[in-house]
């Protein structure tokens, strides 16, 4: 498990590359990558505000409990914060596995989760002002997806 | 003393990111009505408890958590990662 929270712009394709290499025993890797998505009007920037003390023990928890799901032989998760621009990567995930399906349920999961237990917050700025980004009912909803029975 | 820490628009509203408090709030509801009572400006963070999320010692937990052994504890809204 690689979990890295920082404030840097990071290359996806390089860090997928890196994941992948010199595995013998994946057969299939799937990953997400989260972008600044613009606003009508125009985005100014988006500030990411996390917990430090916090952030990075909240994602491992959440990637151990994928691990103990899905059999993955290995889980990258890259999150940013600070002030990003629209297009600019926020964050990604990728899952390693022998077969494609745990890869893309397990990847699933994780942004199910990363999106409303993990502590960060979006705050968008625009000519209008800064306005904090709302959780979405259906975010959290999404959750109960993964309820074992 | 525990450390209090505000983030997002909790933290702008009470306008710190963190503080010391002396307390002897059994639960963080507890805690909540004391900084509530202080000024306008908690009251008007706190009014709302179910748009706020709470973590005692960085770990999610409810309004209805106990403080015992507490060293930190941290309120936010719902978190927009990913």
């Amino acid at each position: 498990m690689l979990v890295r929270v920082q404030a840097d712009l990071f290359d996806a394709g390089a860090e997928l590359n890196a994941f992948a290499k010199g595995r013998t025993d994946v057969g299939a890797i799937v990953t997400f990558s989260g972008l600044v998505r613009d606003v009508p009007g125009g985005l100014q920037g988006m500030e990411i505000e996390h917990y430090p003390g916090m952030t990075t023990t909240a994602i491992e928890a959440i990637v151990n409990e994928a691990l103990d799901r899905w059999a993955l032989a290995d889980v990258l998760v890259i999150h940013r914060y600070g002030i990003l621009k629209a297009s600019d990567p926020i964050m990604m995930v990728a899952t390693a596995s022998a077969h494609r399906a745990d890869a893309f349920a397990a990847a699933d999961f994780l942004m199910d989760y990363l999106k409303s237990r993990a502590p960060f917050w979006k705050k968008e700025a625009t000519r209008d002002g800064a306005t904090w980004v709302a959780a979405k009912d259906e975010d959290e909803a999404a959750l109960g997806r993964w309820d074992q029975p | 003393m525990i450390d209090v820490l505000y983030f997002a628009w909790v933290r702008e509203r009470i306008g710190l990111p963190k503080e010391q408090v002396s307390t002897e709030a059994e639960t963080v509801k507890d805690l909540v009505a004391e900084l509530m009572a202080r000024e306008e400006r908690y009251a008007a963070a706190f009014a709302d408890v179910s748009a706020l999320r709470v973590a005692i010692d960085q770990e999610l937990t409810d309004f209805d958590a106990s403080l015992a052994g507490a060293r930190e504890v941290a309120f936010f809204p719902p978190m927009t990662g990913g």
